[in-house]
């Protein structure tokens, strides 16, 4: 079966070029089958491959496809690497991935962009799996560079509208600027190696560099800065909010479930890298647990409800940057394969809210909604519950309870990483719950002026599901202990080195989050249960509003970097060497003008200047 | 009699002249094709008084060449008036300066 592995990656890229090509002559039927069957076909040969993976104990297989480049020592190969980490992202990415493409099929009918819609997804979906199995960096680099032209092109996907094709460069541009620092990296990846192959890298990187030395720092710091600008996390958060310009599956799939952890996969991968540089570590460790808390604030006073959800994955993906920082590797891939079923789902289900309620974003207009959308009110509440982690009965509670116990248990942890973790949860919980509270509990404002059907809500359900019981194949070790996910990515990760506190400490520890939880699922009804708020974007208070701008970080940018360059590129359009050009270019134009009058149609005149010629040239010729 | 070489090619030039003088003030297409037919002629004379200056038929034959693409350039530039005659309702050739630019 393993020697089908190409084929999941190439089957995406041959659906999205037959749509691009034909797209336009066949019918929406048509493509929707393209679209969602290349993937769903993608899905069930990456299940397959992966029962064969288990059954041969998770050893790592590669295969190589053909030599990309072969010049001056670098010779990338385009080949794979299947290991259990790229295994788990590879079932997550096409597993959800056909997933939403069967709800998109639904939620963009009646679009005029149907077609071109299913183009962008299927490549992204490729190229987001040339990412994860890369066996070198520059292979990898290619499926980076890939999702991230999808994620612009899918978010300026309505591009009638300025502001989704603002939106959509500003995600370009700040996802470049740590693309960039990690292209430095690779070169001096390179450089050092003399190859970009990841796991010749990983193997001779402890013995070349020593543990903290300049360069190892540089190149983690680097590889960093890309992982942070993929993932949105601090200083680069400032475009996943933005991003919400693109249609709702879109948001689901790239900007929630698999292209922002992006950099949580590449820190997993060169893990070896981090681990010569702890420095850099504790940084990601701080970084994590300072974005979780911003982000967290941010959601706390949004009205459109996937602005809610966006800040809400930034602060999710800084749960696994936490846990990346402390070493916690395994925990931190569970979280990310349980945030990418619930935060789908979430991302879905407000799609099909605001899909029925003809594109309604603000969550004060909507209320009343749990009597009219049912099925899409339980499994929201479903994937909400995972999301604020209710103890024990959803997944989110194992992967996160996981992540704030090793904060605080790891050898890298420490205290204060472990409170920023607990207040994270209280804040997730109560922005969760306020956004359930708000747009299905209340007095109705808007009636649904349609009922998804079947290839809406079966995505949902069986997301709901997984959302629930996905927990469950992992349990601490005050409830199991269960370890069957950690020890399946320990085949390729490093176990993580913990204190020995005993199982006492764990439970109080496990008993605090969940009380803290559940407390601030208590004060959400309490403040938001069956209140009648004002159908508009509410009233806040200078604080308030210094949060829903999610912290002035946009308001910098534009005063230390935007306006100086636009003031500078101002200047600069009237400097002198743009006159020179300018001049050459009138130039050309007057001359063109002159001659231009000449050719005024009359034969005559023509005949004129043909005697004047040869009048000139005879003369020319007798009177040297 | 014996013309002397001067006088002719002096009557050639003359006539050149005047087909000239008369393409580049005429504004009726049709006096335009006369003019150039006397400049053709013109250009024919010269080399005819050539020729009986060396004293061979080399300047006849010339003369012969000259006449066979008269007639074809005549024939054809009598179509284009014709299809200009329709075209512009005239024969003013200044009318017809719409390839202006």
């Amino acid at each position: 079966m393993k020697e089908y592995l190409w084929l999941i990656v190439a089957l995406p890229f041959v659906g999205s070029l037959v749509l691009a090509v034909a797209g336009g002559k066949i019918s929406r039927l048509a493509c929707a089958m393209i679209g969602v069957g290349t993937v769903t076909l993608s899905a069930v040969l990456s299940i397959l491959i992966g029962l064969d993976f288990l059954n041969t104990n998770g050893t790592p297989f590669d295969q190589t496809l053909w030599q990309w480049i072969d010049v001056a020592g670098l010779s990338p190969n385009m080949a794979f690497h299947l290991d259990s980490v790229s295994l788990t992202f590879v079932f997550v990415i096409t597993f959800v991935g056909a997933l939403i493409h069967l709800y998109s099929a639904a939620f963009m009918w009646r679009d005029e962009g149907f077609a071109r819609f299913f183009v962008f997804m299927n490549l992204f979906i490729g190229f987001m799996l040339i990412l994860v199995l890369a066996d070198n960096l520059l292979f990898l680099y290619l499926g980076w560079e890939g999702v991230g032209l999808c994620s612009f092109l899918l978010i300026g996907f309505w591009y009638k509208d300025p502001a989704n094709g603002h939106a959509a460069r500003k995600a370009f541009i700040v996802t470049r600027v740590g693309d960039t620092a990690m292209a430095i990296g690779l070169f001096i990846l390179f450089m050092s190696f003399d190859t970009l192959n990841i796991q010749d890298i990983l193997k001779s990187a402890p013995s070349t560099w020593a543990v903290g030395s300049g360069i190892a720092m540089t190149t983690a710091f680097l590889l960093l800065g890309g992982a942070l600008g993929k993932s949105a996390q601090l200083p680069l958060q400032t475009w996943l909010p933005d991003a919400m310009a693109a249609p709702s599956p879109v948001s689901a799939l790239i900007h929630a479930a698999t292209m922002v952890t992006a950099g949580v996969y590449l820190i997993a991968r060169t893990h070896v890298l981090f681990d010569l540089a702890p420095i850099v570590q504790t940084v990601i460790a701080v970084i994590g647990a300072v974005t979780l808390l911003i982000a967290g604030l941010s959601a706390l006073n949004q009205h459109d409800i996937k602005k809610v959800l966006a800040y809400s994955t930034i602060s999710q993906i800084g749960y696994m940057f936490l846990a990346l920082g402390v070493g916690a590797w395994s925990a931190s891939i569970f979280h990310f394969m349980i945030h990418a079923f619930f935060k789908a789902l979430l991302f879905l289900g407000a799609g099909a809210v605001i899909w029925a309620l003809r594109d309604e974003h603000n969550m004060f207009k909507m209320g009343g909604l749990w009597k009219k959308m049912p099925l899409v009110f339980w499994t929201f509440l479903m994937g909400a519950s995972s999301l604020a982690a209710l103890p024990l009965i959803t997944a989110g509670f194992y992967s996160k309870d996981k992540i704030i116990w090793l904060a605080y248990a790891s050898d890298q942890g420490s205290g204060w990483l472990w409170l920023a973790g607990v207040v994270g949860a209280f804040i997730t919980a109560l922005y969760t719950f306020r956004m359930v509270f708000v747009s299905f509990f209340g007095k109705p404002k808007a009636e649904p002026t349609k009922i998804p059907g079947m290839m809406m809500t079966i995505p949902l359900i069986v997301l709901a599901v997984l959302s629930l019981v996905g927990g469950f194949i992992e349990l601490p070790d005050t409830m199991g202990p269960l370890t069957l996910f950690s020890d399946f990515i320990e085949k390729t990760l490093p176990v993580t080195a913990i204190a020995d506190l005993g199982g006492t400490t764990e439970f109080i520890f496990q008993l605090i989050t969940a009380v803290v939880v559940i407390g601030s699922v208590f004060l959400a009804y309490k403040l938001y249960f069956n209140k009648t708020f004002p159908a508009t974007v509410p009233q806040r208070n200078p604080l308030q509003q210094f949060f829903f701008e999610g912290w002035g970080f946009d308001r910098m940018y534009n005063a230390l970097i935007v306006t100086p360059l636009v003031f500078l590129s101002t200047i600069d359009k009237k400097d002198f060497i743009d006159q020179f050009y300018k001049g050459l270019a009138s130039l050309a134009k007057g001359l063109n003008s002159i001659l231009s009058s000449t050719q005024n149609g009359k034969v005559r005149w023509y005949a004129m200047i043909l005697v004047l010629g040869a009048i000139i040239t005879l003369t020319i010729i007798l009177y040297p | 009699m014996n013309i002397p070489m001067e006088q002719g090619i002096l009557l050639a030039a003359i006539l050149f002249c005047l087909g000239l003088t008369g393409l580049l003030v005429r504004r009726n297409v049709i006096f335009m094709l006369m003019s150039v037919e006397v400049m053709l002629n013109a250009a024919g004379l010269a080399f005819i008084v050539g020729g009986a200056a060396q004293g061979n038929a080399d300047g006849q034959v010339m003369f012969i060449f000259i006449l066979a693409m008269t007639a074809a350039e005549v024939s054809v530039a009598l179509a284009l008036i014709i299809r200009m005659f329709n075209e512009f309702k005239s024969l003013d050739i200044d009318k017809a300066s719409t390839m202006k630019g």
